[in-house]
């Protein structure tokens, strides 16, 4: 109930401080301005609608198998000695904060790439970030849905005398389908709202990218970026590009809620 | 289960951290109380202005007021223009400019409290010694690309600009005349650590941050250099007197002449004990 308050009040608040942007700049010119600078009145939100798309769809294309396999490695063919350290690497992974990952991209990933394609700082390392941190996530939510798996199921397909993989992939699978999916939910959640380690790597050029090497800026740096020396409509235009993201969450819940609807649970 | 440990570990860990770093900070503050004199000032300033200033003013109000306890310090940001416009309609006691004061602004009092000083960084690895005007000019309009056509090696250069509406920016745009929209940058960062992080991590990059913050990183280690402007070295001693091109003062300003508590606080922002505060903010102390 509170949760659900609170969230209303947040949502009320921004449309409030976002009103007088919507009011004298109007909703069309934020996706039709030529560019976005502010300072000379000019709002244009697509090119980093389009960055944060890309950056998230990258890093969750790549984290999602990666964080499946892993857990099936963890799960099923690892020794318990190994995946145990494994899963406790896995956990501090999840908990390093994401200032930490922007410093290692600023200073490792950042200056690799540049010597690979000018400049450095673009779209591929902000996907790189992501992925490292996004990963934990789906992996964790993957080893625990593959936990929840009734043995008897695995055991079954064993009797039956099923290959190991051939039981992963016709029995676990299908069975853990609504974990690894919720898993999939809450690591696109982060990568959208990813902040910190983004505004580190990804140039924060407002443009859309052509190219993995062109520097991107997402709606989440943008208003990190911006909000501190931010007046009057600057301002009320930074928390448009809040409800802007505000309502890319609301369409992922609602599709990942359509979704499930129909093929999961019913 | 997991969950609930790290949680544990957290409080356990981070508490004190944060107990001895909030210790660490009100240090100075109880230090400056002991000095407070006799005559006791009471009531409540508000000042409106610029943004570049507003966190400066804010420290200082705060070590004012525990040298005057029954003082408050009200502080709003909201651009040079607004603290003038507070200032002359009595809507704010003070008001906050981060520039030079205009013709048309001659009715107010206006008094210099810090100057601000902007120079372009390079990488320490970088050959380039100084670059002119015009140069600077074609690099952040994408006229020149590659460091070869300025006497560098043969690589290309890597733009590094200020998110809008920082202050830098604006010094920096204002001096060169150019516009935010014409500028071709590679990378846009916010505030100037993050400016020597990515100049000190791309030998081919160029940036501008402000004075203050370069020094003290260059003289600490970090590969950078500070570029002079119009055959002006980049120091804050040059800022100081007054003579770097990319530089300007920042002011107070009053309807009319100060007095009570409005000149006591201004005659402390003026005075030697804020200059440490100053200086944290990268901003250069005026000269005595």
């Amino acid at each position: 109930m509170i949760a659900g308050a609170i969230v209303l009040l947040i949502v009320v608040f921004l449309v409030m401080e976002a009103l007088p942007a919507l009011r004298h700049v109007g909703i069309a010119r934020f996706f039709t301005d030529p560019s976005w600078h502010p300072a000379e009145g000019l709002y244009d939100l697509t090119p980093m609608l389009w960055g944060t798309l890309f950056a998230m769809v990258g890093s969750v294309l790549i984290a999602t198998p990666l964080g499946i396999l892993s857990a099936v490695f963890c799960r099923y063919y690892a020794p318990p000695a190994v995946a145990r350290t494994y899963r406790k690497l896995i956990e501090l992974l999840a908990g390093i904060p994401s200032v930490v990952y922007g410093f290692w991209g600023l200073v490792v990933l950042v200056p690799l790439i540049g010597a690979i394609h000018p400049p450095g700082p673009s779209l591929l390392a902000g996907v790189a970030i992501l992925t490292i941190m996004i990963l934990p996530t789906i992996a964790l939510m993957a080893d625990s849905s593959l936990t929840n798996v009734p043995q008897q199921y695995v055991r079954g397909a064993a009797a039956l005398g099923l290959s190991r993989w051939a039981t992963i992939r016709g029995v676990v699978f299908p069975a853990a389908k609504s974990g690894l999916f919720t898993g999939v939910i809450l690591e696109t959640g982060r990568a959208i709202g990813e902040t910190m380690a983004i505004l580190m790597v990804c140039g924060n050029v407002v443009q859309t990218p052509h190219s993995l090497f062109d520097p991107i800026r997402t709606l989440t740096a943008n208003i990190a970026l911006e909000m501190a020396y931010a007046v009057g409509d600057h301002r009320a235009a930074l928390f448009v590009s809040g409800l802007v993201l505000m309502a890319m969450i609301a369409a992922l819940v609602g599709a990942a809620d359509w979704i499930s609807r129909g093929r999961i649970y019913g | 289960m997991n969950k609930c440990n790290v949680l544990v570990m957290l409080t356990k860990y981070v508490a004190p951290v944060a107990l001895s770093m909030a210790g660490f900070l009100c240090a100075p503050a109880s230090a400056g109380a002991q000095k407070a004199t006799e005559d006791q000032l009471a009531g409540k300033l508000v000042i409106t202005g610029a943004s570049t200033l507003a966190p400066l003013i804010a420290e200082i109000g705060k070590r004012f007021e525990s040298l005057y306890p029954g003082v408050r310090i009200d502080v709003q940001s909201g651009g040079s223009s607004r603290g003038v416009a507070d200032a002359r309609q009595g809507l704010a006691d003070i008001g906050m400019v981060s520039r030079a004061m205009k013709e048309d602004e001659r009715d107010l009092s206006a008094f210099p409290v810090a100057r601000d000083g902007v120079c372009p960084i390079l990488h320490r690895e970088n050959p380039v010694q100084a670059l002119t005007d015009e140069q600077v000019v074609a690099i952040y309009t994408g006229k020149i690309t590659n460091w070869k056509a300025v006497g560098g090696t043969d690589a290309p250069i890597t733009v590094v600009n200020k998110a809008d509406g920082r202050s830098t920016l604006e010094v920096f745009l204002h001096y060169f005349k150019l516009k935010n929209v014409d500028v071709k940058a590679q990378v846009v960062i916010g505030d100037n650590k993050q400016g020597v992080k990515t100049v000190a991590g791309n030998r081919n990059a160029i940036g501008y941050v402000s004075i203050g913050t370069a020094e003290y990183d260059a003289a600490h280690g970090v590969p950078i250099k500070l570029l002079p402007i119009g055959g002006v070295a980049a120091s804050t001693e040059s800022v100081q007197k007054g003579i770097f091109p990319l530089s300007r003062s920042l002011h107070l300003v009053t309807r009319s002449a100060p007095s009570g508590l409005a000149k006591a606080f201004i005659e402390y922002t003026q005075s030697k004990a804020v200059h440490d505060l100053i200086k944290q903010q990268y901003f250069v102390p005026l000269a005595d």
